[in-house]
């Protein structure tokens, strides 16, 4: 199948092509792509904040937009995790790659392994999905996943009902939107999703509800020190 | 309703239809006359726009930075639009080399057979979609259903409207013509015939509505094969493509279906990664008055084990290229869709999306519509007097498009005819004629001076534009200044010079 459209005596890649140039005649034949300018005046961050003033606006803005926020230090997440997912009744969750399994231990569930036997109707079944985060953004309320290690494929933190995400807060916290991209150019080949609070429409009159599609409940839990370790 | 007089939905294939067939409709005049005179939707439309409107100005205010942002996205998208070759050269080649296919469409047949052509070749029969204006506009469910292809809408806005076989009367929110007892109503009575049907005694809460639609199409994404998308933005330097959204519908659609098919407006392309710090702000601000909107998807062709094995983007024409071709028409390609100027233009507010008759509604539609279709039928030579040119669009614009400068524009193209691009070659169109126009400017005045609000701010903006006003009059007033010089509009309105001298409110 040719799908470019060979008709009329060349692809359609070369009459849409074509037709930009003449569309653009008036602009000037020795001007370059990056010479028109763009100004970057615009702030980088807004405000001044100190690491523990930008945690707690993460938190502010992740639970205006109906998060669950939590905060925890390293040594105390398995016990928080293992009190949240009792609260849910979650008995089967999964878990991706990379994910250190001494966050469940004291978790008495079954947990699954992300692998890509797992369909989404099986997905559609699972309890919980615990991930952590590539980073989260404090003026938005934002977690990014880029699904490295320890985030897993988009489906998982979509079709399960419920998301408990982990934010090393001393490593993994920014202030802004263009501190974030900036920080993920490297990353920008792999599939990114980006979450601000739980899923939400407000299609009926304006009414807001959570959780049409992706889960309808997002815990975020804000660990200092490191998770890693111990 | 606005719809009364358009042309009945195709059927095809015994297909429950969502009838985008937009082609037919009657001129905006005859819309907005109708739809006006409807009490339920324009009170539905005065909710939704003032509550809509008050949350974005919180949310815009909230940003020190706001204007100088709003200057960089402007700039960024001229950059853009000017040496638009060179970037789509490189989007395609970053996209190939990260294993997706690239498509170019002329027109809109030839997008729809691009697409009918791709699914076929899965041997699937039915697709998933998320929300896109782009395959609303080239009617790409219609010329699926004509191929045996069933395309589900699985936004909560896009499937009311597709269970209720109406037409979108809103960029952000399609359905915002449908107060709650009626999309009971349409669940209840519909939802059978494309699926898992109703629940029993559903009732008309919201959270109720969205659960019933939640059960229905989650059958659908799990055993879907094959999706279709547009994008918010594409990014030239990388290949990588941006969907904005809050459902997770969007989500199911981009990751469950092992191909993905996205069809977007060539204009869509930003230069570099770093561009999308600019519209990620700017975005969801202006649409849906958040920091940012619950889900935010970006793919670069296709990833080993996680979402599609294989990728298509289909990259659009369809008008976009003659719209290029003006300069001072340009600038609606700057457009990123987010609605604001809906949400503040009087016009829209009482005669509705439908009436517009394009996917396109409101100021924006005003000018993107003609200069996408050309000033063609008497629907198109209407839209540009879709408006009392109060300028508030402009003010509310995020990328700064001067929209009631290109309404002028238009208007003097419509009344006095002149060179435009049409399917990509240079053509003289003659002056419309006059009955169409007239009537359109004589209610869009008639409308203004009941209006007294949206007159002073109207005479502010013409007094801001006073050097882009044609020295002719269009339409009626044609005759009168075949003969004399058309008065210089006042630098100041008579209420303003009021007001400012005597201290009285404006
Ligand atoms: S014209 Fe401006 S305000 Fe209107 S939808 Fe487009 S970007 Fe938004």
């Amino acid at each position: 199948m040719n799908s470019d459209g060979v008709n009329g005596g060349g692809t359609s890649r070369e009459r849409v092509l074509g037709r930009v140039r003449r569309a653009l005649a008036d602009v000037p034949r020795d001007e370059r792509p990056e010479d028109h300018p763009v100004t970057r005046d615009y702030l980088r961050v807004h405000g001044e904040r100190t690491p523990a003033e930008s945690l707690d606006l993460l938190a502010e803005n992740l639970a205006d937009y109906r998060a669950h926020v939590h905060r925890v230090d390293a040594p105390g997440l398995p016990a928080l995790l293992a009190r949240l997912l009792a609260e849910r009744g979650a008995r089967r969750v999964v878990v991706p790659a990379g994910l250190p399994r001494a966050w469940l231990q004291d978790a008495p569930v079954d947990m699954l392994s992300d692998t890509p036997a797992l369909t989404p109707s099986e997905l559609d079944r699972v309890d919980s999905v615990v991930t952590g985060c590539a980073l989260a953004i404090a003026e938005t309320g934002t977690l990014v996943l880029d699904a490295g290690p320890g985030q897993g494929r988009r489906a998982l933190t979509l079709v399960p009902d419920h998301h408990l995400c982990v934010v090393r807060a001393a490593d993994q916290v920014v202030d802004s939107v263009p501190q974030a991209l900036e920080r993920l150019a490297p990353a920008a080949a792999r599939p990114l999703t980006w979450v601000s609070g739980p899923s939400a429409t407000s299609d009926i009159e304006l009414d807001r509800v959570e959780g049409v599609h992706g889960p309808r409940t997002l815990e975020v839990i804000l660990v200092t020190g490191d998770p890693r370790s111990g | 309703m606005s719809r009364d007089g358009a042309r009945a939905p195709r059927g095809g294939a015994g297909f429950p239809q969502g009838g985008a067939t937009y082609l037919g409709m009657p001129a905006f005049p005859q819309a907005a006359d109708a739809a006006t005179r409807d009490g339920r939707l324009r009170a539905n439309l005065r909710h939704a726009t003032h509550t809509i409107r008050a949350k974005r100005a919180r949310a815009v205010a909230e940003l020190d930075d706001w204007a100088r942002l709003r200057e960089a996205g402007a700039a960024i998208k001229d950059r853009t639009l000017r040496h638009l070759d060179h970037h789509l050269v490189r989007l395609e080649e970053a996209v190939t080399r990260a294993g997706g296919t690239v498509h170019w469409a002329a027109d809109a047949a030839e997008a729809n057979r691009i697409v009918t052509d791709l699914v076929r070749a899965t041997g699937e029969h039915e697709v998933v979609k998320v929300k896109s204006m782009a395959t609303q506009e080239i009617g790409l469910n219609e010329a699926l259903a004509e191929a045996g292809i069933r395309a589900y809408e699985t936004d909560l806005a896009e499937l009311i409207v597709q269970l209720g076989d109406d037409l979108p009367s809103h960029i952000l929110v399609p359905a915002i013509h449908r107060n709650r007892g009626e999309i009971r109503d349409i669940f209840r009575d519909r939802m059978a015939s494309w699926g898992r049907p109703a629940p029993e005694g559903l009732t008309d809460r919201p959270a109720e509505l969205a659960e019933a639609a939640r059960q229905h199409l989650r059958e659908k994404f799990l055993r879907a094969k094959v999706g279709v998308s547009g994008a918010n933005f594409m990014v030239a330097e990388t290949g990588t493509l941006v969907v904005v959204e809050s459902e997770g519908n969007g989500r199911m659609c981009l990751t469950l279906p092992e191909t993905l098919i996205s069809v977007v407006g060539i204009e869509k392309t930003v230069p570099t990664w770093r561009d999308l710090e600019v519209f990620l702000q700017l975005l969801p601000r202006s649409s849906t008055a958040e920091r940012m909107n619950p889900y935010t998807s970006m793919w670069t062709g296709t990833a080993d084990g996680d979402g599609p094995r294989v990728f298509h983007l289909v990259l659009l024409d369809n008008g976009r290229t003659d719209t290029l071709a003006d300069e001072v028409g340009r600038q609606a390609l700057r457009c990123i869709r987010c609605s604001a100027c809906l949400n503040v233009c009087p016009v829209y507010e009482r005669a509705g999306g439908h009436a517009y008759g394009s996917p396109y509604p409101g100021p924006i539609g005003a000018i993107l519509t003609p200069q996408l279709r050309g000033l063609s039928s008497p629907l198109e030579e209407s839209l540009p007097y879709a408006s009392s040119l109060c300028g508030a669009c402009f003010e509310v614009c995020p990328v700064a498009i001067d929209i009631p400068e290109v309404l002028v524009h238009l208007r003097e193209r419509v009344a006095e005819g002149g060179e435009v691009t049409v399917r990509g070659t240079r053509t003289v169109i003659r002056p419309a004629k006059g009955h169409a126009t007239e009537r359109a400017a004589m209610r869009a005045a008639r409308w203004a001076f009941d209006h007294p609000g949206a007159l002073r701010r109207g005479q502010r903006i013409l007094a801001r534009t006073r050097r882009l006003q044609p020295r002719r009059l269009p339409g009626p007033g044609r005759a009168w200044t075949d003969t004399r010089e058309l008065p210089a509009v006042p630098a100041e309105s008579f209420r303003d010079w009021w007001a400012r001298t005597r201290g009285g409110t404006a």
